[in-house]
């Protein structure tokens, strides 16, 4: 497989902070990755690092195996970080076609690129007259213009409203569906969840975790429990060693699995000792209650 | 090169502001030639400006590449400002984003003021030619193209004050500031001056001051006034004689080269430190 970007102990201090700790991780073709970790975790810092705009204080970094220099490299990557950046005073045809200049493709995908985000008919107007949404969008238009080996989006949703934010989502479902690798900074889980097949995640500039979102813990789920007698289950729950820990809540009772169990051989097991559930649900750990469990072991 | 040549050019073009400056320098550069139209007739007293000898070859030059120097402060809005306005819109960190590298940057921001220069030589080249050859006494060849050296030091004085602004706007990154900071430098300079001709031996204020940025740029060309023989003949009937060099020197040159290649390294290695 091919490596995009490879990220080698890299770390980042701003005076007494450090940003990013010793932060190593690889990006392969073909993938569509999310960074995730809180507001300040580092993700920016991260990027902006690889992306030629914050210096690295130690580490390395390098792009497509090492062959290119990074400004090079960066003429194939398309990246959005945080605010869209264009010259206010320039219609959005013309800042797309300098940055084509900038990246040195010829300019004939601007009308293209527009189309595709639906900006086609605002093309002559003014970027500073353009809403937050189709600042956004424009700033993936222009992402987009040199069909780049890698997007690299940091916050791609942040203050947009919920028509936007759909908007924006529909267009990176789009572009992954066409094979680009992504890079997705996010402190929404759900947004990582619903489009991305690895993730990394960041505390405090440290990494916690970095692989696939469905290996992201040694998990096997956990069944979602009620019957008459709750009480009664909760004994037997506890005194069966295949279950590491039992929570309830509102009459809710939350069983996880330390080994594989499933729903039928449960139901037929309770039924076995006395108790009929009311209510059975087997279920995995959504990224949101795996991403807790992780940031909190760390944390003790 | 012409690739980041035509970068800065859509940038300052497609902007209404900078636009409008680019074009009201090179009207006004144009308008020196007004001053040929300055025409007194009030009854007894009769006079005409470019009958006093301001438009003869070799003179003409020297007093045109003078005026025009004036105006450079128009070209130093746009710079200043062009170099800020990257900072403010943050088109800066898009355009590193985009693949341009830190080096490319400033080059292509250098090559502007270095094509700003050439353009106003050019055309002050132009300007002067024209009006010499209608007014000038002398229209022999080699009058007309001696004393060119101060053109070159017409080009060399811009080169090094854009390179000052362009300077400024990265390290103030903001056109305001930076513009108000070339105005306190100004007088930093000349309270520098003063302050060493008052304490200082004799000649040490005049030896430092010769090396400041600013002062080093206007030494390039002298003032040309008391150099007209209309006011030299004035001058000499009051008993009264003026004994200057008004000639370019090849140190004075190399100083303001100095700081010029000092304020681009200066910038880059600015903008290579700064995270942004």
């Amino acid at each position: 497989m091919e490596t995009i970007l490879t990220i080698e102990n890299l770390t980042k201090k701003f005076g007494y902070l450090t940003a990013v700790k010793d932060l190593s991780f690889t990006i392969e073709k073909g993938n569509v990755y999310g960074i995730l970790g809180p507001n300040g975790s580092g993700k920016s810092t991260t990027l902006g690092i690889v992306l030629n705009v914050v210096n690295r204080t130690a580490g390395n970094f390098s792009w497509f195996d090492g062959q290119i220099s990074t400004h090079e490299a960066l003429k194939k990557v398309g990246a959005i970080i945080e605010r869209p950046n264009f010259y206010p005073y320039m219609t959005a045809e013309k800042n797309l076609q300098l940055v084509c200049k900038i990246k040195g493709v010829s300019s004939d995908k601007v009308n293209e690129k527009l189309e595709l985000v639906g900006l086609i008919d605002r093309k002559d107007s003014k970027f500073r007259t353009f809403s937050l949404g189709m600042k956004q969008r424009l700033a993936i238009a222009s992402a987009l213009l040199n069909d780049p080996e890698i997007l690299i989006l940091d916050e791609p949703t942040n203050g947009l409203d919920p028509q936007g934010i759909h908007q924006i989502r529909e267009l990176i479902k789009k572009i992954a569906a066409a094979g680009t690798t992504i890079l997705l900074a996010s402190h929404l889980l759900d947004e990582v969840e619903k489009v991305c097949s690895h993730v990394v995640i960041l505390r405090k500039g440290v990494k916690l975790y970095s692989g696939r979102v469905d290996e992201m813990i040694a998990s096997h789920g956990f069944f979602e429990l009620k019957c008459e007698d709750n009480e009664k289950l909760v004994s037997q729950l506890e005194s069966n060693p295949i279950f590491r820990k039992i929570s309830s809540d509102n009459g809710l009772i939350t069983a996880f699995l330390n080994e594989p169990l499933d729903a039928k051989e449960f139901n037929k097991m309770m039924f076995d000792q006395g108790i009929v559930l009311s209510h059975l649900v087997k279920r995995k750990e959504s990224l949101e209650e795996q991403f807790l469990t992780l940031t909190e072991n760390q944390s003790n | 090169m012409l690739r980041l040549l035509q970068i800065e050019f859509i940038k300052l073009w497609t902007n209404r502001a900078s636009k409008f400056l680019i074009i009201s320098y090179f009207v006004l550069l144009t308008l020196i030639s007004l001053i040929a139209a300055i025409k007194f007739d009030i009854g007894p007293i009769k006079f005409h400006l470019a009958e006093l000898g301001i438009f003869n070859f070799p003179y003409i030059w020297h007093f045109n590449t003078f005026v025009a120097a004036i105006f450079k402060l128009f070209l130093a809005v746009v710079i200043v400002s062009m170099m800020a306005n990257e900072y403010s819109n943050k088109t800066l960190k898009q355009n590193l984003i985009d693949g341009l590298s830190k080096k490319e940057f400033i080059y292509s921001k250098f090559l502007t003021v270095v094509s700003f220069a050439f353009i106003s030589t050019v055309f002050i080249f132009v300007v002067s030619l024209i009006l010499g050859l209608i007014y000038s006494d002398f229209n022999e060849p080699s009058i007309i193209f001696s004393d060119l050296e101060y053109l070159i030091a017409f080009f060399i004085k811009l080169v090094g004050f854009f390179s000052f602004c362009l300077f400024l706007g990265i390290l103030v990154k903001r056109s305001a500031f930076a513009l108000g900071f070339l105005i306190f430098w100004q007088i930093v300079e000349g309270i520098t001056f003063g302050l060493l001709k008052w304490k200082a031996a004799d000649g040490v204020a005049e030896a430092v001051f010769r090396f400041m940025p600013l002062n080093s740029m206007a030494n390039l060309i002298k003032e040309p006034g008391s150099r007209l023989s209309a006011v030299k003949s004035v001058a000499n009937q009051i008993g009264e004689e003026f004994n200057k060099d008004y000639s370019v020197h090849w140190y004075e040159i190399m100083i303001v080269l100095g700081w010029t290649a000092l304020f681009i390294y200066m910038s880059y290695s600015l903008l290579k430190k700064r995270d942004l």
